[in-house]
């Protein structure tokens, strides 16, 4: 892809006034990571209501790639069914940031606010909710995400 | 296609990577010299010959193949002892690299000379490799370890060494002769001065000094010193690391084996001579050998040249870069006080996007903290974008990187 294509007035938009910014006082879902290639930060607060996503924000510094990819990923979880965002892959990730082929040296930057996710829901399910038969799985489809 | 001090035309006709094409077509332009510099024919064919014709293990075998790479590997050596002058050959020590040898001493010379309350004093613009080895060694020992700090120039704060000093618990005072990230070329005679005076300790983190300018070990007058071949025309895995003979002499060994020892037996074992009780197992010979005709290339066009020509280029880029809307260039505009390495930011462009974009025009430059994230800190950032320069690089291929620079600008709307 050329950068020309990556950098569209819409990422450009998300990098620069980011929806859902923030923290929530004592989430269900906490998590924070790093790319330790490039630095990037990022860290994911999530509530749950009725089996769903009542509320969702992020923090983080990083290139336009990673935080344009975490505040459409909160767009795209707020008030969905935590089973839908349990499943969530990486191909529907980059179809939603509109970067389908993202090269090898950037698909981590765009990733990185799933492995996040993914990395909190294994920890909510493990530590709060015992299972640990849908937290390891959870945990190896992060894993594999780069 | 030249400045005034060196021929490059005839300089990159001898670096066939330079001809190649990236990102459909485009020239490459290569501006990340600081991580690792591109390496001649007369190099790659030196490694090639010694695989080709006399690949053999050293020291020890009398046959004919044994004698000829042995003569090669210790060949390199004094081309090493006269390339940064020094009197005692077996005063050099070839490891793989400035990490490791920075590692060495901090293991060997460290552990039996650092002490509990000891202070260790490096700076705030070291390269990760001149920080965490002093971290390891001192959490082990219980003894601290210090930073001087970098003013807003860029340079380093000499001031707060004095008051270390003076604490009378320093043992070792550990600095980069040139910042990776700013260029900045250190005050090294004052500090040595300064910490001699006191009987401590100097160690040279001389990875991006000697690569670039002339460098004179007696002139110097530190303790220990420390460079990597790949960052000047030389192959990647081997490094230099030299010491004073009754500083080496009293050290124990870092790695135990082969080659290292006098005579082993069950429960006791002697060590070998200098250097060779610090070179345990078969070395990297084939690179030690290669690292020879990088020293006879850089020899050939002068240290001096090399200083001149990257002085002109980084001041032209400078001047060029500044004028740019929305830049923030780091380090000191003086430039005999700095190197060929311009650490920038543009914008609000994270350095990632920036270099993503300015790579499409074939421009390869480094993006990120530079293994000096104590640093970053002291800039305020958390990543910036870097370009440096080696004896290949051309005004034409800045103009280049100007362009694409304001491509970037222009993309991000700036």
């Amino acid at each position: 892809m050329s950068s020309a294509d990556i950098y569209r007035e819409i990422i450009l938009d998300y990098y620069r006034n980011p929806r859902n910014y923030g923290k929530i006082d004592n989430p269900d879902i906490s998590k924070r990571d790093s790319n330790p290639l490039c630095g990037d930060e990022l860290e994911m607060h999530i509530n749950l209501k009725d089996n769903k996503v009542s509320d969702v924000k992020f923090t983080g510094k990083g290139c336009a790639i990673s935080q344009a990819s975490a505040s459409m990923l909160t767009e795209l979880i707020m008030g969905k069914d935590f089973e839908y965002v349990k499943k969530l892959t990486k191909e529907e990730i980059l179809e939603n940031l509109g970067l389908p082929d993202l090269g090898p040296a950037r698909i981590k930057c765009a990733l990185l606010s799933l492995k996040v996710l993914k990395y909190g829901i294994y920890s909510y399910l493990s530590e709060k909710l015992n299972d640990a038969t849908s937290a390891d799985k959870i945990k190896e489809e992060a894993s594999g995400l780069f | 296609m030249q400045t005034s001090t060196i021929n490059i035309e005839n300089i990159r006709r001898d670096f066939p990577i330079l001809q190649r094409k990236v990102h459909n077509n485009k020239p490459l332009v290569y501006f990340d010299n600081a991580a690792t510099t591109q390496k001649p024919i007369q190099v790659i064919d030196s490694i090639h010959n010694y695989y080709l014709n006399y690949n053999s293990n050293i020291h020890r075998a009398v046959h004919q193949l044994a004698e000829e790479a042995t003569a090669a590997y210790e060949l390199t050596r004094d081309k090493v002892a006269k390339f940064i002058n020094v009197k005692n050959r077996e005063e050099l020590i070839f490891v793989r690299g400035t990490t490791e040898a920075i590692n060495l001493i901090a293991y060997s010379w460290g552990r039996q000379n650092v002490q509990k309350n000891d202070i260790v004093v490096t700076t705030e613009y070291e390269h990760h490799s001149n920080i965490v080895p002093w971290q390891l060694l001192t959490k082990e020992k219980d003894a601290k370890l210090e930073y001087i700090g970098v003013d807003d120039n860029g340079e380093l704060i000499l001031d707060q060494l004095d008051d270390y000093l003076n604490t009378e618990r320093v043992k070792l005072v550990t600095f980069s002769h040139m910042s990776n990230v700013l260029g900045t070329i250190t005050n090294a005679e004052e500090i040595i001065r300064k910490c001699h005076k006191k009987g401590v300790k100097v160690l040279v983190d001389a990875a991006q000094s000697v690569p670039h300018m002339k460098v004179d070990i007696q002139k110097l007058d530190c303790d220990f010193f420390a460079f990597s071949a790949h960052k000047m025309l030389g192959p990647t895995g081997v490094g230099v690391l030299w010491a004073r003979k009754e500083i080496l002499e009293n050290m124990q060994p870092f790695n135990g084996g082969g080659d290292m020892i006098r005579e082993v037996h069950k429960y006791e074992t002697t060590w070998n001579d200098l250097p060779y009780k610090f070179e345990a197992g078969t070395p990297n010979i084939a690179d030690v050998i290669g690292f020879s005709a990088a020293l006879d290339y850089l020899e050939n066009i002068g240290m001096d040249k090399v200083r001149e020509h990257e002085i002109e280029l980084t001041k032209y880029a400078l001047e060029k870069m500044s004028a740019i809307k929305g830049i923030k260039l780091y380090g000191t505009p003086d430039m005999k006080k700095r190197g060929g390495v311009i650490s920038f930011n543009l914008g609000d462009i994270h350095p990632h996007d920036l270099a993503t974009i300015i790579d499409e025009d074939g421009v390869a430059i480094r993006s990120g903290h530079h293994c000096a994230q104590v640093l970053m800190e002291r800039l305020d950032v958390s990543a910036t974008s870097r370009a440096s320069f080696y004896i290949y690089n051309t005004k034409e291929e800045v103009d280049v990187f100007i362009r694409s620079l304001n491509r970037a600008r222009e993309l991000f709307r700036i």
